[in-house]
């Protein structure tokens, strides 16, 4: 089986200042089908970078970026469009949700979008606002939401076409502990089902997750490797209480 | 393990198995569950120090038990334990020293120690993602301590990543 991502010696300079900015340089990844695989590194060091550019939302400088063993760097936008509404979820740093929709409708459009038949449209709008407390919320515009209730209904949408590959930028800045609980269950649900993930995030406890830690510092990869798993002992054995 | 026998005995006075089960029932399984060879040291020190004093009681068919009773200077070593500020978080970090020291010796690089450590960092935390997700939410010390580790996991990470922008 071919990886879900692979990238070839990828490469971002921002020139759209005075200087330009190298973002990312020169990364080769390779994320297996079902992976979960989380990204942490300085405040920028290029994560953001890399995620867009693998969710085709950033245009590559140099380099190769393959999905599904498909080359994916020299595609249209439009054909980027397609590929993003079949089988990429993208959740955003800063939500990014359409303000003039409820957070119902933000979250079932995808799964329309995505070809699914009105009822499962609706039957995943519900079971992912109910998974992460948000039924009450459904009929809200955006707007009316705490920053961490938005966080949630982006992870929702993203999630309403049953991507393939998920592709997430900190989708857990904004949650106190109990929101973060429901995230990281649907989370695990998610990886589970087999679904791949490629998440940036600093929360310890979402990284803890994942299969795999590729770690970013200066555009660059300086670490990629498994997060051990160890048998569940006891929290005496787990906590010094010294 | 001193200050936590006398609270129990301040309550009442109890035998070393009896201060064992107090010990487990009030921290669940948030604590490691005391060895009971180490709870009769302990008791036999305080014993020494006249914190603590221990009456024979006779038992019908087994030998005489120890039970032990908190003396005024017991209750004021308690009184000084519980009034006396705690020790604040950790300020000499042994993984700092090596980060610090190890460039010096030139067996490993300070990005490498980063590295590993914060993957080691993470490792932790799923054995605590674990733990947490088989306690019972009604455990509430167990509960808290957990989300205590959690934090302090998080603050580590987070200061590794000061180290990384500013040493490596
Ligand atoms: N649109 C942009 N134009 C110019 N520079 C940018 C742009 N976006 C990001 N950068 C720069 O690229 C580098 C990496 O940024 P980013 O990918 O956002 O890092 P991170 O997500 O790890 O914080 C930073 O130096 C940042 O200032
Ligand atoms: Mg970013």
């Amino acid at each position: 089986m071919s990886p879900v991502v692979k990238t070839v010696n990828l490469v971002k300079i921002y020139q759209d200042g005075a200087v330009p900015v190298p973002a990312v340089r020169g990364v080769d990844l390779q994320v297996e089908p079902g992976e979960f695989v989380a990204i942490m590194g300085p405040s920028g060091s290029g994560k953001s970078t890399l995620v867009h550019m693998l969710g085709g939302l950033d245009a590559r400088t140099s380099g190769e970026i393959w999905l599904d063993g498909k080359r994916v760097d020299t595609l249209s936008e439009s054909a980027w469009a397609l590929l993003r509404r079949k089988k990429i979820g993208f959740v955003f740093q800063f939500f990014n949700l359409v303000a003039n929709m409820t957070v119902g409708d933000n979250v079932e459009l995808p799964a329309l979008l995505a070809g699914a038949s009105p009822k499962v449209a609706r039957e995943r709008r519900e079971s992912l606002l109910a998974a992460l407390n948000l039924t009450d919320r459904a009929d809200a515009a955006p707007a009316q939401l705490s920053g961490g209730e938005q966080q949630r209904v982006a992870l929702a949408r993203a999630l309403a076409n049953e991507p393939s590959l998920l592709l997430a930028d900190e989708p857990t800045g904004n949650l106190d502990s109990r929101n973060t609980r429901d995230v990281l269950r649907l989370l695990s649900e998610v990886h589970k089902q087999g679904q791949t993930i490629v998440m940036v995030t600093h929360d310890a406890r979402v990284a803890s997750l994942a299969d795999r830690l590729v770690s970013l510092f200066d555009g660059e990869i300086v670490d990629d490797g498994r997060i051990a798993r160890r048998r569940t002992r006891t929290a005496g054995e787990v906590i010094d209480l010294r | 393990m001193r200050p936590h026998l006398l609270a129990l005995l301040a309550k009442e006075p109890a035998h070393g198995y009896e201060l064992k089960q107090a010990l487990e029932q009030t921290f669940g399984s948030a604590y490691p569950s005391p060895n009971i060879g180490q709870i009769y040291v302990t008791l036999g020190r305080l014993e020494k120090d006249g914190l603590v004093r221990a009456v024979d009681v006779e038992q019908s068919n087994r030998p005489n038990k120890k039970v032990y009773y908190l003396t005024a200077k017991g209750r004021e070593s308690l009184e000084a334990w519980v009034d006396e500020p705690t020790e604040g978080p950790r300020v000499r970090d042994e993984f700092f020293m090596k980060l610090v020291l190890a460039p010096l010796t030139g067996i490993a690089d300070r990005m490498a120690l980063i590295s590993r450590q914060r993957r080691h960092y993470l490792s932790l935390m799923s054995d605590l993602n674990d733990l947490l997700s088989s306690t019972a939410p009604t455990d509430r010390v167990a509960m808290l301590l957990i989300e205590g580790a959690m934090l302090h996991l998080q603050a580590d990470l987070d200061w590794l990543e000061r180290c990384q922008e500013d040493l490596a």
